[in-house]
């Protein structure tokens, strides 16, 4: 119990040591503490995984236990899901650090100190089982990214990036705040369980879809669904590579599994009846933001921007796999994240030692350019093949039980069109690394983005001829244990039984608010069946052939390519021009979209 | 209780809301933010209000005695930290801004897009 609060105050103690002591030390030292703090959060999160198995482990702080069955005091709520995310954040946060050590030429102290606080936050927000905790967290998380993302602030790039994230984030939190005010005014309780058992047996009004579609479009201008989005490619193409990792890696999700720790503790009783309007819109959402994020990935040059959209895709695939509201497609979205992070880690580090070797990061100028790191190719492939979900590897199990859970609630339409997204994902980072890498491809393509400007946040010495370890290393590592995850025994059926408790309200309650622990469930085992093979080796053979597409699409006969290049044409810039970088236009989509999203949940909520 | 207070909560939302959108100087839109963030002061505040209810300070009055709600003060005082904190980040990117791109214009400083 006593390791609980370590994950948010090991980094935030060191990250204090360090502001107070960096200045006398040298920078190895802020290096050091930097992976000593995240490799001892990564273990006891890991430890509180193993200890969450058949029971949450809920710590109230300064003991205010529930009296009579009511929240007094703040808890976290462990369970293995957020655990596991928790984790992912320590591991990710490790490989930033160890990456960095050679990757910046000079980096201050305040680099070390926001990456740890940063670090902080995110364990604390995905522990929390507390509304008004979780914003606490959410904000600090926020103000740290701002920061980080606008770290090289001498050029423009990062300025655009940071002002545009701190300002649709920012908005983004105070509907946020609206909502959990709401909730609080109609319900007392800011506790995520005692909500739920404020709002037992009364249907949903007016109030409460108002306020849920508040915390929902909050976590999702985190998260970066479809119309949120805007911000987040500009954001995470401006940010340094080790901020970029952990970005991409794990806020994004965080946003996501925000919503299913709102949903089923506290709105999945009242909101019984509608699980079939809410899963429609989840869903669609989701589905929409895969195909933007893919479709737009293609259209990008500049390595990183390219990546950001890859991550916008791929969130599309976890909110259509949450949305489905079901335990199975929620432990696959999971399994699918964690898998997911790792290998979109290690592109992002595979980009950094292209940066860092070539002193560019732009898909066309870098052509054939490869030989210098080809050790960042090699995460390239890999990274690729993982986002296709190659059976068995990386985030097959995951996808595997998303396809089969979508079966079982009537989506039977979602498989292909999740397909189709980690194709144009999976298929532009093949792609971008077989032009880089192996030269192939034509040396030009109009079709893509404007030329971003030459090296910016690079160093100016001239490279050796080998790439230090410390620079590949972090990249194979991360694509190693990503997609090696999928080994291990049993994962899928132990995955869905914690995502079963997860959404056993009534069990969760008694359990969290008068300690009754649940009872002990058998493990379901999980046969994928032929479906996500079949689904599996379709994507990986699809963003194969889609690179060569990208690669060799100008030399198709005039036939095939003026007809539907006619067609596409007007549609593909109307979309790039949305994507304007003017922040006043990003805020007025978020408006649009909290409102689309309020208007759907009214109409169809009863 | 009226739904003035909540209604007044919409209103300062929607006006500093419109003026982030239409903001053409940095330092103004940090400004239309902070407009938008108080927003929240007024409608957690009279979510907690008691009418002829006192400040919740149970020192020297006898029990029983009607108070306003001090979680959403505390939840109040959480925000005022917080959106001081954004506006003074804000702030310095809009110096930065300023010094290195020579544009406060959040449209001038426009560089990656599509």
């Amino acid at each position: 119990m006593v390791l609980v609060p370590l994950v948010v105050a090991i980094p935030l103690v060191a990250a204090a040591a360090l502001t107070a002591m960096g200045q006398f030390l040298g920078r190895r030292v802020d290096d050091l503490t930097g992976i000593a703090a995240a490799v001892a959060t990564t273990v006891v999160s890991t430890m509180l995984l193993l200890r969450s198995l058949d029971h949450d482990l809920v710590y109230w702080f300064g003991g205010w236990r529930p009296r009579h069955g009511i929240a007094l005091g703040i808890a976290f709520d462990v369970e293995p899901l957020s655990a596991g995310i928790a984790a992912l954040a320590g591991a990710l946060m490790t490989a930033s650090f160890v990456f960095a050590w050679r990757y910046f030429d000079e980096v201050g102290t305040l680099f070390h100190v926001l990456m740890l606080v940063f670090l902080a936050a995110m364990n604390g927000f995905a522990l929390s089982g507390d509304l008004f905790n979780m914003f606490v967290f959410f904000e600090l998380m926020s103000v740290c990214a701002f920061a980080l993302v606008g770290y090289a602030i001498e050029q423009r790039a990062p300025l655009q990036g940071a002002i545009n994230f701190a300002v649709t984030n920012t908005v983004g939190a105070l509907l946020l705040l609206f909502g959990i005010a709401l909730v609080y005014g109609r319900t007392g309780a800011l506790n995520l369980a005692q909500i739920g058992r404020a709002l037992d047996g009364r249907p949903p009004d007016g109030l409460l879809v108002v306020a849920f579609a508040l915390l929902l479009t909050g976590f999702l201008v985190k998260a970066g669904a479809v119309p949120f989005h805007f911000w987040l490619s500009d954001a995470y193409a401006a940010a340094p590579i080790p901020v970029c990792v952990v970005l991409s890696g794990v806020m994004s999700d965080l946003g996501l599994h925000a919503v299913a720790r709102i949903y089923w503790p506290s709105f999945s009783g009242v909101f019984a009846a509608d699980a079939g309007s809410l899963r429609a819109i989840l869903v669609g959402s989701g589905v929409l933001t895969a195909l933007v994020g893919g479709t737009m990935a293609f259209f990008q040059r500049d390595l990183k921007r390219l990546l950001a959209f890859v991550t916008i895709g791929h969130v599309g695939i976890f909110l259509a796999g949450i949305g489905l509201l079901t335990a199975r497609a929620l432990a696959g979205t999971t399994l699918y994240v964690l898998a997911d992070g790792f290998v979109k880690g290690g592109l992002f580090l595979a980009v950094g030692i292209l940066l860092r070797r070539a002193r560019d990061g732009d898909e066309l100028r870098l052509r054939g350019q490869g030989g210098v790191a080809p050790m960042a190719g090699v995460a390239f492939l890999l990274g690729g093949l993982g986002l296709a979900g190659l059976p068995p590897f990386g985030t097959f199990p995951g996808s595997a039980l998303i396809i089969r859970s979508a079966g079982d609630v009537g989506y039977g339409w979602l498989p292909p069109l999740l397909a189709a997204a980690s194709i144009l994902t999976a298929g532009t980072v093949l792609r971008a690394g077989a032009r880089i890498f192996l030269g192939l491809g034509d040396t030009d393509d109009p079709s893509l983005s404007h030329e971003p400007p030459a090296a910016e946040e690079e160093p100016a010495h001239v490279p050796g001829r080998v790439s230090p370890p410390l620079l590949f290393g972090p990249a194979l590592a991360l694509m190693v244990v990503g997609l090696g995850l999928a080994f291990t025994p049993g994962l899928a059926g132990r995955a869905t039984q914690w995502a079963q408790r997860f959404e056993d309200r009534p069990a969760h309650t008694a359990e969290l608010l008068r300690g009754v622990a649940p009872r002990p469930a058998g493990t379901p085992a999980f046969h994928p069946g032929a479906a996500p093979y079949v689904y599996g080796a379709i994507s990986t053979v699809g963003a194969v052939g889609f690179a060569f597409f990208g690669l060799y699409r100008r030399r198709l006969p005039a036939l095939l390519r003026r007809v539907p290049g006619r067609l596409t044409a007007g549609p593909a810039a109307q979309l790039k021009a949305l994507h304007s970088g003017v922040v006043g236009d990003y805020v007025a989509w978020l408006t649009f979209g909290a409102a689309a999203l309020g208007g759907l949940l009214a109409l169809t909520v009863r | 209780m009226s739904y003035l207070p909540y209604a007044l909560a919409v209103w300062i939302f929607a006006v500093g809301l419109y003026g982030v959108v239409r903001s053409r100087n940095l330092v103004h839109l940090v400004v239309c933010l902070s407009v938008a963030q108080s927003s929240t002061y007024v409608l957690l505040l009279s979510i907690g209000y008691v009418n002829r209810g006192t400040a919740p300070i149970f020192a020297d009055v006898p029990k029983g005695t009607r108070a306003v709600d001090p979680v959403v003060q505390a939840l109040t005082l959480t925000d005022v930290v917080v959106s001081v904190t954004v506006a003074a980040l804000l702030l310095a990117l809009a110096i930065q801004a300023q010094r290195h791109a020579d544009t406060t214009d959040p449209d001038e400083l426009s560089e990656m897009h599509g």
